[in-house]
């Protein structure tokens, strides 16, 4: 039994070596499947959140243009075996294809996801000044599943991780999502919410955090979501920023690496997912992606040259970040993985 | 030695078995079974209990390692707060409670 809250040290030759730990544990980690799409439109958002591994803001211009959205349902149409189009950014509503790429993958009968931070409904565009109140009639009327990042089921963590005022806007724009049916499991309309610490520590167990929230969401505001999902940190851009600059990055990292679980390391998301950027340029996860590292030299590194078997026939590139995959009990974009 | 306590050495815990093993292992595996895990109580209230406990102890490493673990059993700062003025009650009261000693002594001295 490990002690849950002393962490040894390690030798530095040990520390940050990703594949080694795979390979001190006999595991090779190769893809499973790509029975998902995660496709990053661009990096706008309305937020400019602490922990964001996109580094997104209201300031940022990246965009999925149409040309390789029309590419992205095309590869979805000729690959029966993706059946799930995952759409994420920035906050992926603000670019002027989503709704469009929405409504062509559930024509298709994909199942589509989108990462919607909430706030996008009351904020709106914050370059153009657009309205997103819409969204969750036209979410429910296609069917999306919704999953929403909510830090924690009170202001205080949630507005320090992600900007004042930002909890009590969540709250409102769960209850609009409620309204619509989502949350009800009798509608089938799906809202998962997402935890991630608020600093440099890892999840709580994500059963006993999801009756919490439940319980706590309902107690104070009459809101209902379907699942919970715990996720961990990922040390790279703002938060790895933010780690460095209070001088916690080596102790967040020996946290991660301490706690390295194979069991968790069996189910990270990238052996079953490609990661699609806003120029159509392949990456093994969304992490991957933003720190500019496509998938393995050698194959197809463009939506545009897209060959699901030569993706299969990948070696994932696995780097230091890996470790936030992997810790205690895991994380991925659908919660924990061990 | 520069200073008595250095927020490093915590992490060097298990370095304290370094001339008995066996002890501190079996400290570890009590220790483990008494703070980590869910049973009557959950691993949380464990965990603000501990943090409680460390306020009143003033010890160190154990306000950084109880402050880390309630963070991680999913106590926010509300909590913990609430926690530590728990141990500042009995504290005070356990002061205070003994003044019932010093109205005996001014009874007995007839003041």
């Amino acid at each position: 039994m490990e002690l849950p809250v002393i962490a040894t040290t390690l030798p530095e030759a040990e520390r940050y070596h990703f594949d080694e730990a795979l390979g001190r544990h006999g595991l090779s980690l190769a893809p499973i499947s790509i029975d998902t799409l995660q496709v990053n439109v661009g990096k706008l958002c309305n937020q400019a959140c602490l922990h964001c591994h996109v580094d997104a803001s209201p300031k940022r211009t990246e965009m999925m243009d149409r040309r390789t959205a029309e590419q992205v349902i095309a590869v979805l149409e000729a690959h029966p075996a993706v059946t799930t189009l995952d759409l994420t950014g920035g906050a992926p509503e603000l670019n002027t294809n989503f709704d469009w790429l929405v409504v062509e993958a559930r024509r298709l009968n994909k199942h589509v996801m989108v990462r919607h931070n909430l706030t996008v409904q009351f904020d709106g565009n914050p370059q153009t000044g657009e309205s997103k109140e819409y969204l969750p009639e036209f979410f429910a009327r296609h069917g999306v599943e919704v999953v929403s990042s909510l830090p924690y089921y009170t202001e205080y963590f949630t507005d320090k991780q992600r900007g004042r005022g930002v909890f009590n806007k969540s709250i409102e724009a769960i209850r609009r999502l409620n309204e619509v049916g989502y949350g009800n499991p009798e509608t089938g309309l799906v809202l998962n919410l997402v935890y991630n610490p608020v600093g440099a520590f890892l999840p709580a167990a994500q059963e006993a955090l999801e009756a919490d929230f439940k319980r706590m969401l309902w107690n104070s505001s009459s809101l209902v979501f379907n699942k919970l999902y715990t996720i961990i940190n990922m040390p790279i851009h703002r938060f790895k920023e933010s780690l460095v600059r209070h001088g916690g990055y080596e102790e967040y990292m020996n946290k991660l690496v301490t706690a390295f679980n194979p069991g968790a390391a069996d189910g990270v998301m990238c052996r079953s997912m490609i990661s699609v950027d806003y120029d159509g340029r392949l990456s093994d996860c969304d992490f991957n992606q933003m720190l500019d590292i496509p998938v393995e030299e050698g194959t197809p590194r463009s939506i545009f040259e897209w060959d699901f078997d030569g993706l299969m026939a990948r070696r994932i590139v696995f780097k230091d970040h890996c470790f936030g995959c992997t810790a205690g009990a895991g994380s991925s974009c659908g919660g924990t993985t061990a | 030695m520069a200073n008595y306590y250095e927020s490093a050495d915590l992490a060097r815990f298990a370095e304290v078995g370094t001339h008995n093993k066996a002890l501190i292992d079996k400290f570890f595996e009590y220790y483990n079974m008494a703070t980590g895990t869910d049973g009557a109580l959950s691993k949380r209230e464990k965990q603000l209990i501990g943090l409680a406990v460390a306020h009143t102890i003033q010890c160190p490493y154990c306000i950084d390692a109880y402050t880390t673990g309630c963070l991680e059993s999913g106590a926010d700062p509300a909590q913990m707060t609430e926690a530590i003025h728990v141990v500042g009650a009995v504290r005070g009261g356990a002061s205070i409670v003994h003044g019932v000693q010093f109205l005996n002594v001014l009874e007995r001295l007839g003041a």
